[in-house]
């Protein structure tokens, strides 16, 4: 076990040296940062000046290493569009997306996973069908052309909810939330079903076919042999087991739920992340883009060494080694 | 006299099908248990004796009902109107074992959950005293250190011990009828053994009935008291097992226990039930003339030798972390087979003797020693012309045939790739020949896998590895997930080809009695090592070594049916 978590985090350092190597060459060799931060009219020689004072005269692999060290103190540079720095820019618009994928995804599991016990106990009777088709559109749709169709219908034509924006928050010391106003929960609602829709259908999809898997195998026709009741059955000693690639998915899930919901917020104009990054592309602010891609190799690093664990924690057989 | 344990009559059990017919699993099945009796459920693929053992454990996959009969357990009349057992309650009156100890105990919990949550639910008992009871059963059931074992996971106990917590599982509630699907098909003898005595002794004591479901007459000559004979769901012959197996009075009986290979003697042939097609013999001929042409070239009398073989599994991983050292599957094994014989390879599982045929055929990578094939030696990789002159044949036919792929192009792929066939014009000729050879009708070749049984697939395996003209056949269990009557006529075909074409066999199985009849000379495996090599005839008349002699005496044999005590507990 120790060993297993020894090796995986060796391979997680490896990971983020290849994606720190790769938001360097991108900070460094995407366009001319001197060229982009100085005003159109500066001559050479003030240009030159910029350069070495942002240190990129220096050779490579010294420019390299004080990228390294100061991305490992928390320094992720100076965006070029407000001047300000980058890791301050994340921290505020971090809240507003975790918000919105652990939201997203408590949709999804909660929906998800009944939805697929459900479909995998009774395969033939007409809402397993009906849950079925349904979901193949979930999986189907665009998330632009679900979060738009919800606007229409729940903002434009009922007006029941608000359309864009994160409604009021509440300052939690540098966390804000949007979860204690009414506002904030109502304007929660809508990108939150709309990122969750392909993550339900996901998971259901998956806990319906392991589900069945699991009911079909020998240890599942024991228990039923010796008489122990159906709902002890499904839901303690089979529903266990077809949840064990469960938590690989959801773990790979936060993480694209995370990365990419720029869509999303794009639609919603959400305060996040995503739309950070997406205004960082129009505007080429480099150091925010390269900040971003680091953030999202650090993530899916971090969440798939918590479902290392997870795994060996659920399943005896991964523990066995340590005993 | 209290009441019988399993009383059936006229059980019937239908499967709809689409079309609105019926199909009748188990038809007009009478059968009688008494208190501390073992009763065997005999019959090969399809006969419905399995149907029997579902029906009576509520397990009826879905469709499948129970159409007429009644049935009683322990007195008590189970009521089928639900098309399940609704009278009796599963796991208190009736116990179920069933194949495979590995896949029946649940991975994610404790063995004293699984004990435990029966006694629970049935006895209301609370956690406490379902541990204590526990405790008492993996007593009974004879685990050793049975209080560490309540806190293991099934994948730290061995398939012996699993089988074990099985029985305790089923018979926690104590109930009065055990039905027993295949209890020992999975294990190697040794434990095989172990689990009849168990079961035997607990009979004894427990006044238990036991409805035996197995394919394996062997084990009924060994453990039963009377036997039930099925075939296509009808009951063939009932009787006393001493009765049935010796004085069988159903031809079809009389065949099905003559197609049991005996260990005490060897046979020229295997009585076969079924018969071979007309085009066989002539088709094996005329392979035999096409085996004898080509062999001008002065070979040696020893086709393959092997030297100091080792072979070694699970040592490295990524980044040189984790497990250091790997396990030694072969250590140092040497033998040598001469050409036209059959070689056999005996052991139980873990002993490496697959290992031993996968390095032969070059699927494993060797840490040490030499494989010399037709005086050369040979390494991982090899030149085409080596590759064709060695096949393989696998134990399982539904893995090994690609179902994507016509008969004859499976069949063809070989001839071309080898370059025994001149073209696929030619190749067609010989195809028809392979697949009369191997005793199918010729037409066989248009179709896909699917068409065929598991026999048939398994001869269909053997042509292919007899289409690059081999001259070894590495054959891994050839006939272990095959029915008795199928795997004489294979062993027959094998056999045959042998005589005909003088070729050679490499014969791995873990059946002594199979390999009795098969093989000229035979080595004993034992933890990766060769504990004793000998002519067949000598090492099953006079074995030397003490593990041959233990394997040889704990075979379930069907010859030693009059040596056996006279059952007490049983009833006329």
């Amino acid at each position: 076990m120790t060993g297993v978590l020894l090796n995986r985090l060796a391979q997680a350092l490896l990971v983020m040296a290849a994606v720190t190597a790769i938001a360097f060459a991108m900070f460094r060799y995407v366009g001319d940062p001197v060229l982009i931060m100085s005003r159109e009219d500066a001559t050479p020689a003030e240009r030159e000046e910029l350069r070495a004072a942002l240190g990129l005269d220096a050779p490579i692999v010294v420019q390299y290493a004080k990228f390294v060290g100061r991305v490992a103190v928390g320094d992720l540079g100076i965006s070029y569009r407000n001047q300000r720095p980058v890791a301050k820019l994340l921290a505020e618009r971090l809240p507003a997306t975790l918000e919105l994928v652990a939201v997203a995804m408590a949709i999804a599991l909660g929906l998800g996973i009944p939805l697929g016990v459900l479909s995998a106990l009774h395969p033939k009777a007409w809402y397993a069908q009906a849950i079925q088709a349904v979901s193949l559109l979930g999986i189907s749709m665009p998330t632009f052309v679900t979060g738009i169709g919800l606007i229409m219908l729940f903002a434009v034509g009922l007006r029941w909810l608000p359309s864009f924006g994160r409604g009021e928050t509440v300052a939690l010391g540098w966390w804000t939330t949007g979860l204690l106003t009414p506002s904030g929960l109502r304007s929660l609602i809508l990108p939150a079903v709309t990122l969750a829709l392909f993550s339900i259908t996901l998971i259901m999809r998956l806990v319906r076919a392991e589900m069945r898997d699991v009911l079909a195998s020998d240890y599942i026709r024991f228990a039923r042999a010796r008489g122990l009741p159906r709902p002890y059955i499904h839901f303690t000693l089979a529903l266990r087991n077809a949840l064990m690639p469960v938590i690989t998915v959801t773990g790979l899930q936060v993480g694209s739920l995370i990365a990419f919901a720029i869509v999303t917020e794009t639609v919603f104009q959400w305060p996040g992340m995503g739309l950070l990054f997406i205004q960082a592309v129009s505007f080429v602010d480099i150091p925010v883009m390269s900040a971003y891609l680091l953030f999202v190799g650090f993530l899916f690093v971090a969440i798939n060494m918590t479902v290392d664990v997870l795994y060996a924690i659920v399943d005896p057989r991964l523990r066995s080694g340590a005993r | 006299m209290s009441a019988a344990a399993l009383s059936i009559r006229g059980l019937r059990v239908e499967y709809p099908l689409e079309d609105g017919r019926v199909v009748a699993a188990v038809d007009g099945l009478d059968l009688e248990i008494a208190q501390g009796e073992i009763h065997a459920l005999v019959g090969e693929s399809g006969a419905g004796k399995t149907t029997v053992g579902n029906a009576l454990m509520g397990l009826l996959d879905a469709p499948g009902r129970v159409a007429a009969g009644r049935v009683a357990i322990a007195g008590r009349n189970v009521d089928f109107r639900t098309g399940r057992a609704a009278g009796i309650v599963q796991g208190r009156d009736v116990g179920a074992i069933f194949q495979d100890p590995m896949t029946s105990l649940n991975p994610l919990f404790t063995v004293e959950s699984q004990i435990g949550e029966t006694l629970r639910f049935h006895l209301g008992l609370d956690r406490e005293a379902a541990r204590a009871r526990a405790l008492d059963l993996l007593r009974a059931v004879g685990i050793p250190e049975p209080e560490r074992r309540l806190k293991a996971y099934p994948h730290q106990l061995s398939g012996g011990q699993r089988q074990r917590v099985v029985i305790a599982a089923a018979l926690s509630c104590d109930p009065k009828l055990l039905v027993a699907d295949e209890p020992t098909t999975a294990l190697d003898v040794s434990v095989q053994a172990q689990i009849l005595d168990l079961v035997r002794a607990l009979v004894r004591e427990r006044g238990l009935g036991v409805l035996l479901v197995t394919h394996n007459m062997g084990v009924v000559a060994e453990i039963a008291d009377r036997v039930t004979v099925m075939r296509g769901g009808k009951v063939v012959e009932s009787g006393k097992v001493a009765d049935v197996l010796t004085r069988p009075k159903h031809a079809y009986v009389q065949g099905l226990v003559a197609a049991v290979p005996r260990i005490d003697k060897r046979l020229a042939r295997f009585a076969t039930i079924g018969d071979e097609t007309a085009g066989a013999q002539a088709a094996r001929d005329d392979l035999r003339t096409r085996y004898m042409r080509p062999r001008a070239e002065k070979v040696p009398d020893a086709i393959l030798e092997v030297a100091n073989l080792t072979v070694e599994y699970g040592s490295g991983s990524l980044l040189g972390l984790g497990r250091k050292g790997g396990f030694r599957a072969v250590d140092d094994v040497s033998f040598a087979v001469k050409r036209g014989e059959i070689f056999g390879i005996v052991g139980e599982s873990g002993s490496g003797k697959t290992t031993v045929a996968n390095a032969v055929a070059g699927l494993v990578r060797t840490a040490a020693g030499t494989i010399r094939f037709a005086g050369q030696a040979i390494g991982e990789k090899r030149p085409r012309a080596l590759r064709g002159a060695m096949q393989m044949v696998f134990q399982d036919p539904y893995a090994s045939l690609n179902s994507r792929m016509r008969i004859d192009d499976a069949l063809a792929e070989p001839m071309l790739f080898h370059g025994v066939a001149a073209g696929r014009s030619d190749a067609d000729a010989r195809i028809a020949m392979l697949i009369e050879a191997v005793g199918l009708a010729p037409d066989a070749g248009r179709r896909y896998p699917f068409a065929f049984s598991g026999g048939q697939r398994q001869r269909l395996s053997i042509a292919r590895a007899l289409a690059a003209e081999p001259q070894l056949v590495v054959c891994d269990e050839p006939t272990s997930s095959l029915d008795v009557s199928v795997q004489a006529q294979i062993l027959n075909l094998l056999k045959d080809l042998r005589d005909a074409t003088g070729l050679t066999l490499l014969f791995i199985s873990h059946d002594l009695a199979v390999v009795r009849q098969m093989c000229d000379r035979v080595a004993v495996m034992q933890g990766g090592r060769i504990v004793e090599l000998a002519d067949c005839d000598t090492l099953f008349a006079d074995p030397q070594h003490a593990y041959t002699k233990r394997l040889l005496s704990l075979v379930p044999n069907v010859a030693r049916i009059g040596n056996r005590l006279e059952p007490t507990g049983a009833s006329p």
